[in-house]
């Protein structure tokens, strides 16, 4: 009966219970900030699939959801942002000898890895050919950095991207991602779960640093700014004469119009890639899916079933990692420019990990209510945390520090209120708002 | 040979006692994620956050001993506020075991559920600290701030190269070495920590003998908060406290535990020092080292960075992963699960 209630009942209700909210910021605050906010429930919840695919469906822990969206996010810049031609003149050769000489690096010292015997010489060997072709790289590396990034630091400063459409990244930010993925998981998968936790934790902040400091391909701290849109900009959408004529039929004004008009575009386009996920993930659901729930449950089963455990693990690694580059690169476009700062772990790892518990780990359409409403209380708690300070507060007299302190740490709140709904699901309702289906008691076990 | 000293002295200055200090508070830290893995089985991903409630707490007990005109004369004021901060935080600790961590304890979960029980701790605590004292950077040392000043030590010894010691490194050392020694004497000798190692060693074997789990645990919370305080508030007098920081020395923690073992004590000391002497060998320029090791009036080209310090966090890892391929139990000999 329950699981009944849960299916048939529960999810709808969930997620008309989250229109519902959306439809009341729209109406109380107003309908551009419900549909922003309703953008990036999208994005949310496409991370949160993506982590459900590791978590919910091969129980591997991934920390760095961080590092993984920012490469989908940095190859929104590369592939889109024009190329700086006299950077290229100036530092190109010396970058793409570096890159070719470091590629050799890694080819010879791979080779005598697999010639040499195990032991004491061969590590000497690697040591001195990795240390010598670094050191050798950073020869034509240091100054061609420079040289690039002498050229125009105000607005340029880097090599720039490939000047494509900007849609494309989405696929390159997803390869990236995937790529990078496939790398960590050969070394740490296989190993225990704790250990790919803090290695994806590290990961994270090493792909970050590189981010923030490597300025000749990225800007680093200076931000790349003015990203191309794959959609018209609201100005030029204002000039035309079907949203004159429908302003005015609708009562509202004409740039309120243009700015709802290419939400709605983004939100389109934000669902469009959350229902294609969704739906591949349903359709390689059945044989696919259950094997790897059954590797999940109980991995000495499944290998001696003839399941390759490591070998899926990292398929499933690879391809949760690549859905948050995914969406990593389209949370660049729609904000139209890249922060390497903006990167933080609560907001980019711990709290995709609230969405998926909260939801349900192992069910796809829990993953995507928790995107949803983890995504909206996120957003939303800080107008109530501040209301409620206000409240609070209200009996101390306007010009007391106390009062003056609690307002301004408000926006402090949701932290703490993330961290009770994580510890009250996992304690009340631990497989989540909508459990995955047939629910076994050690689903959560490894 | 005055080049020598002098090198030497280049390389005390900017490398060994810093190190050494960093190494200390990542020891502590790491001693206090091996213990709650040893004894409760998980990695526990809120402890740098624990330690940023500690230091938070220290730092307004020191600012409310300032107002009262106490101060400790050459000594940083915040060593009177540590009892009252391990007090804090250890109550803290205590109460998240009762609500947080019991239940699933005595529900047998696995233990990637307590992780992700870390995690909402996590965020809980950083909340907390945000809200209370704000994201900003706070700096609470005071007293006297060099036990030798670059020119006093040029003065006296008359090199080229001068080498400071700053107070709060000597207190880091000195608190680190009593910390280590007590701890290792209450683990080896006591009937306590001896029922500590036992209930880690071998949880039935323990409770068969009658160790009392409930007990053990306690203790376990109690020693970690404490460590992960005195970690906290040491690292904050040497380098300023911003919470976003204590968050971010997770890596290097964890790290510095597994090198060493998970569950060694001992194995999360050297790994503490293993990890910060490469992060600082690795990100030291060595340009005026090797002046005065070479040839007179040679100079190396380039500054002899390995690497830029802005990469520190890729050194930690990097040792991590080295560690993970090569001996997956670490140095030490820890745990597998």
């Amino acid at each position: 009966m329950n699981a009944w209630l849960n299916r048939y009942i529960g999810a709808p209700a969930l997620f008309g219970l989250m229109g519902l909210a959306l439809v009341l910021v729209g109406v109380l605050q107003s309908w551009s900030l419900a549909l922003t906010i309703a953008i990036y429930c999208v994005i949310g919840a496409i991370m949160a699939l993506g982590l459900n695919v590791q978590w919910g469906y091969a129980g591997l822990f991934n920390v760095g959801l961080m590092g993984f969206a920012a490469l989908g996010g940095i190859a929104a810049v590369l592939v889109s942002m024009p190329p700086t031609t006299e950077a290229w003149q100036a530092g190109g050769s010396g970058i793409i000898t570096s890159v070719l000489l470091s590629l050799a690096t890694l080819a010879v010292a791979l080779l005598v890895y697999k010639r040499m015997r195990r032991g004491r010489a061969r590590m000497w060997t690697m040591v001195v050919i990795l240390l010598g072709g670094y050191l050798v790289t950073r020869q034509f590396f240091d100054p061609a950095v420079e040289l690039i990034e002498a050229v125009n630091p105000a607005a340029t400063g880097y090599l720039g991207g490939a000047g494509l459409p900007i849609m494309l990244s989405w696929v390159v930010g997803g390869l990236f991602a995937a790529g990078a993925a496939w790398l960590i998981g050969k070394i740490t998968l296989g190993l225990r779960s704790d250990y790919l936790a803090i290695a994806t934790l590290g990961i994270a902040e090493i792909i970050l640093s590189v981010l923030r400091f490597e300025e000749w391909l990225t800007r680093g701290v200076n931000n790349v700014n003015g990203l191309p849109r794959p959609l018209p900009q609201e100005i030029d959408l204002q000039q035309t004469a079907w949203v004159q004529e429908w302003a005015l039929r609708l009562g509202t004004t004409v740039p309120d119009l243009a700015s709802i008009t290419v939400k709605l575009g983004y939100l389109g386009l934000a669902l469009g890639v959350l229902l294609l996920f969704w739906l591949a993930q349903s359709a390689i659901h059945s044989p696919w899916g259950r094997m790897m729930r059954a590797i999940r449950d109980n991995e000495t089963a499944a290998e001696a079933m003839g399941k390759d455990v490591t070998g899926r693990h990292l398929q499933v690694f690879v391809l949760g990692s690549a859905i948050i580059g995914v969406a990593g690169a389209m949370l660049v476009t729609i904000d139209g420019q890249f922060t390497p700062n903006a990167y933080n772990p609560l907001r980019f790892t711990f709290l995709i990990w609230v969405m998926v518990i909260v939801g349900g780990s192992g069910n796809n359409l829990g993953a995507i209510l928790g995107g949803f409403l983890i995504w909206f209380f996120w957003v939303q708690a800080e107008p109530i945390g501040l209301w409620f300070m206000d409240v609070v507060t209200g009996t101390l007299p306007a010009e007391s520090w106390l009062r003056a302190h609690l307002l301004e740490g408000a926006a402090h709140i949701r932290l703490m209120v993330m961290g009770m709904i994580l510890l009250l699901v996992l304690r009340f309702r631990p497989h989540g708002l909508i459990p995955e289906r047939s629910v076994r008691p050690h689903s959560l076990r490894r | 040979m005055e080049d020598i000293l002098n090198a030497l002295a280049l390389l005390t200055n900017f490398v060994l006692l810093p190190a050494a200090a960093y190494g200390s508070q990542l020891a502590l830290g790491a001693l206090g994620v091996t213990l709650v893995y040893g004894i409760l089985r998980f990695s526990n991903f809120a402890h740098g956050d624990t330690m940023a409630f500690g230091t938070m707490i220290a730092i307004l007990f020191t600012w409310w001993l300032q107002a009262q005109g106490v101060n400790l004369g050459f000594l940083p004021t915040a060593l009177l506020a540590i009892p009252f901060a391990v007090l804090a935080t250890v109550a803290f600790m205590l109460l998240c075991d009762r609500w947080v961590y019991r239940y699933h304890r005595v529900k047998k979960a696995p233990a990637v559920v307590f992780l992700i029980c870390s995690v909402g701790v996590m965020f809980l605590l950083n909340g907390i600290v945000r809200f209370v004292i704000g994201p900003g950077e706070q700096h609470f040392a005071d007293g006297e701030r060099f036990i030798f000043t670059v020119v006093q030590f040029r003065e006296f010894t008359g090199l080229e190269q001068g080498v400071s010691f700053r107070s709060s490194q000597a207190l880091t050392l000195v608190s680190a070495l009593l910390i280590v020694v007590a701890l290792f004497w209450f683990l080896e000798r006591t009937r306590t920590g001896k029922s500590m190692r036992a209930y880690s060693d071998n949880e039935n074997l323990a409770l068969l003998s009658g160790i009392n789990p409930d007990r053990v645990v306690l203790i376990t919370w109690v020693l970690a908060a404490a460590l992960a305080t005195v970690a906290g508030v040491l690292y904050g007098l040497d380098k300023g406290f911003r919470p976003f920081t204590y968050f971010q020395l997770l890596l290097p923690i964890f790290a510095a535990a597994i090198v060493g073992g998970l569950g060694s004590p001992l194995g999360a000391i050297a790994g503490g020092f293993i990890v910060a002497f490469s992060e600082v060998l690795l990100t030291y320029a060595w340009r005026r080292v090797f002046e005065y090791l070479g040839p007179e009036g040679w100079a190396p080209e380039g500054l002899m960075q390995l690497l830029s310090t802005d990469y520190k966090f890729a050194v930690s890892f990097v040792i991590l992963v080295l560690v993970l391929l090569i001996r997956p139990t670490g140095l030490f000999g820890g745990k597998s699960v």
